[in-house]
């Protein structure tokens, strides 16, 4: 039984790798390079035989769940499978915790395959999750669409190292857009912390998941929010003061800053244009409860031009702030030359002890230059006025100017009698 | 300058109806023109940049997690007051562990912090509730304002819903949200002038019906015409007094 089991596996194996290898073949009929491209990571330990989603077992609703899913992937996205603890049934932990493999090749899908390859999976052996998270980042492979890691488990990873927390953050410092989602199939603490853990790291979302129905419309949401169109950010690197700080266009840019430390970055703004930028400061481990984020934008001569700033306390994501500065368009004659303004970005994150620095945290940097008048002749609407003082003002002035001009014309006239 | 508004906008819409045409391609679940005008979001985006777009009035909803942090974004033109409100259905109260804060955060288009300057931001549910329900009143849209302030300005507005205090053992676990913006138009007490070189982060969200500056009309055109017929009248009436005099001046003059 098990013989022909394995069998049947290695028949799935052997499939997969074809569809790999043909898959790059016909590169013709692929989506484009930078569709987005989504990894499911199923776990596969000897726990998923439990028997308590909606009365099936794990594994069981598990399966359910990825037919569904496959049913429901936009055709613009790239899906592939990868799971652990799948093959090693033994208690080798050396052996176990290097157990994962990838089910089905990242790729424009084929239902059936990938269905036929879904079902074949028994609950076998460990749980090496951050081992899978490398193998599952690998898969992804780079390019310049949305990567992101879906992971389905029910339980914390059993193997201990390497962390998969730490993998997370590390994956997700390498700039090449990784989000992983994590699904906890149990409601224990450890588990919970774990894949809460890994989802924050990567900027995620953790869920946990009572019935089947839940699993499988979530995944799908997660599909589907891959697909959405999103600009995805370059990398880029600040520097400790303003001289050596690299020069950005109008973009959105990546960067880390680890705690106490602040990065610079110049941008060019012609006179007429106004400099808009937005600064997110994300929280992606555990943060000491206070914190704040600012940003200076510092002219050539050192001087401050003008600064945003937010502060707070609690559970957060990211920490924001912004600013814009217009600069006037000179007067003719004057320098239209394009001024550097400097950009100096810092936040006041602070974490525990125990919390690991690098890398550090991520940094968004929004910039943009729009064309800007920065001159309103006048604050008032049209120049309008409003209100019961306005009347009285006109009513005096006009009676005013009345009794004046018929004073005035009659004065005229008596002098013009009398001549 | 109405059918201007009115060709500009429809431009707009058709702009908007091809580039989502052209990003859903592949995607079936893509309605027809007509319905994608009714049907409101039924996601929500995950960060400032995957925020989804919704117009004034649409009642967005999403299915979410326990502890996901929720962004929509929605236009905002001068002269308005946007009102935000998000109603949260909370998960089965059995499987709850205690209360929880939830909290509401709008941003401007530059991602700074707009206060609430009414409303109920920060919500406790116990853990018998079945929904909780915050809300944001911003200040008045201003045309322009200078650089140094962050009054809110025309442009897009991020909306972030979160859960901010909650037992650990909690998270996870399903909601749904439904967040619903709508503005006021202040009108004349607040108009203004001014404006900005462009909206702020505008990209994503379609021009309120107002424009983003608000109209040019306001109720300041009445109250200065009517107050220069005044002065007019005011005027003449000065001048009568002055020209026929014989009412005030000949009863004790003539004999």
């Amino acid at each position: 039984m098990i013989i022909r089991k394995r069998l049947a596996a290695g028949a799935c194996a052997l499939l997969a790798a074809l569809a790999a290898g043909i898959a790059p073949a016909n590169a013709a009929d692929e989506p484009s390079k930078n569709s987005p491209k989504v990894e499911l990571v199923l776990d596969v330990s000897g726990s998923m035989r439990a028997r308590d989603v909606d009365g099936q077992s794990r594994m069981a609703a598990a399966q359910q769940a990825f037919n569904e899913v496959i049913d429901a992937v936009p055709d613009d996205v790239r899906l592939g499978i990868r799971t652990l603890g799948a093959n090693y049934p033994g208690d080798d932990k050396e052996l176990g915790c290097k157990d994962s493999k990838q089910l089905y090749p990242v790729g424009p899908v084929n239902r059936t395959e990938a269905k036929a390859a879904v079902a074949t999976l028994r609950p076998t052996g460990w749980t090496p999750i951050g081992y899978a998270l490398r193998g599952a980042d690998a898969d992804l492979d780079t390019g310049g669409g949305t990567r992101r890691i879906v992971l389905i488990t029910d339980g914390e990873d059993s193997c201990g190292q390497p962390d998969p927390c730490d993998v997370a953050r590390e994956l997700a410092a390498k700039g090449t857009h990784l989000t992983v989602d994590t699904l906890g199939l149990t409601q224990d603490d450890k588990t919970r912390e774990q894949l809460s853990c890994i989802a924050e790291a990567t900027g995620g979302t953790y869920t946990t998941v009572r019935h089947t129905k839940e699993l499988s419309g979530r995944v799908k949401q997660l599909v589907r929010r891959a697909a959405d169109p999103v600009e995805t950010p370059k990398a880029t690197q600040g520097a400790a003061e303003c001289a050596k700080a690299p020069e950005l266009g109008a973009g959105v840019y990546t960067d880390r800053a680890t705690f106490g430390q602040h990065r610079w970055y110049r941008v060019k703004v012609t006179p007429g244009q106004e400099l808009r930028t937005s600064v997110s400061v994300g929280a992606d481990r555990a943060v000491d409860p206070d914190y704040g984020v600012l940003v200076r934008a510092v002219g050539e001569g050192g001087q401050e031009l003008v600064r945003g700033t937010d502060a707070g306390s609690g559970r957060t994501d990211v920490m924001s702030a912004g600013l814009r500065y217009p600069i006037a368009e000179g007067k003719k004659g004057e320098d239209e030359r394009a001024r550097t303004v400097c950009l100096e970005v810092s936040h006041s994150f602070s974490a525990p002890a125990s919390v690991k620095r690098d890398p550090g945290l991520p940094v968004e940097l929004a910039v943009d230059l729009v064309d800007a008048p920065d001159d309103p002749s006048d604050l008032a609407a049209f120049g309008l006025g409003r209100g019961w003082v306005l009347l009285a003002v006109l009513v005096v002035t006009g009676l005013i100017a009345g009794l004046l001009w018929g004073w005035l014309s009659r004065w005229r006239v008596s002098v013009w009698r009398t001549n | 300058m109405r059918t201007t508004r009115v060709l500009t906008s429809a431009l707009l819409a058709a702009a908007a109806l091809f580039t989502s045409a052209t990003s859903a391609t592949a995607d079936d679940a893509s309605p027809s023109p007509s319905s994608a005008e009714r049907d409101a979001p039924t996601e929500a985006g995950t960060t400032f940049r995957t925020a989804t777009a919704v117009k004034q009035g649409q009642k967005a909803t999403a299915d979410a997690s326990t502890g996901d942090y929720l962004y929509w974004q929605f236009p905002a033109g001068a002269g308005q007051q946007p009102t935000v409100r998000a109603k949260v259905k909370l998960p089965e109260s059995a499987a709850r562990h205690g209360s929880a804060t939830w909290q509401l955060d709008v941003f401007d288009g530059l991602r700074r912090r707009q206060a609430c300057a009414s409303g109920v931001p920060t919500n406790k549910a116990s853990a018998q509730d079945a929904t909780v329900t915050v809300t944001c009143t911003l200040r008045t849209v201003r045309p322009w304002s200078e650089r140094w302030a962050n009054d809110p300005l025309p442009g897009a507005y991020y909306v972030r819903l979160t859960v901010t205090d909650i037992p650990d053992r909690d998270l996870g676990q399903p909601v749904r949200a439904e967040v619903e913006a709508t503005a006021n138009d202040i009108g004349g007490p607040r108009a203004e002038g001014g404006e900005l070189g462009a909206p702020l982060h505008a990209a994503a969200v379609s021009e309120p019906e107002s424009g983003w500056n608000g109209g040019w009309f306001s109720d300041r055109w009445v109250w200065t015409v009517g107050g220069a017929v005044l002065g007019a009248l005011a005027a003449v009436g000065g001048y009568t007094l002055t020209r026929r005099p014989r009412w005030t001046t000949r009863p004790p003059a003539g004999s």
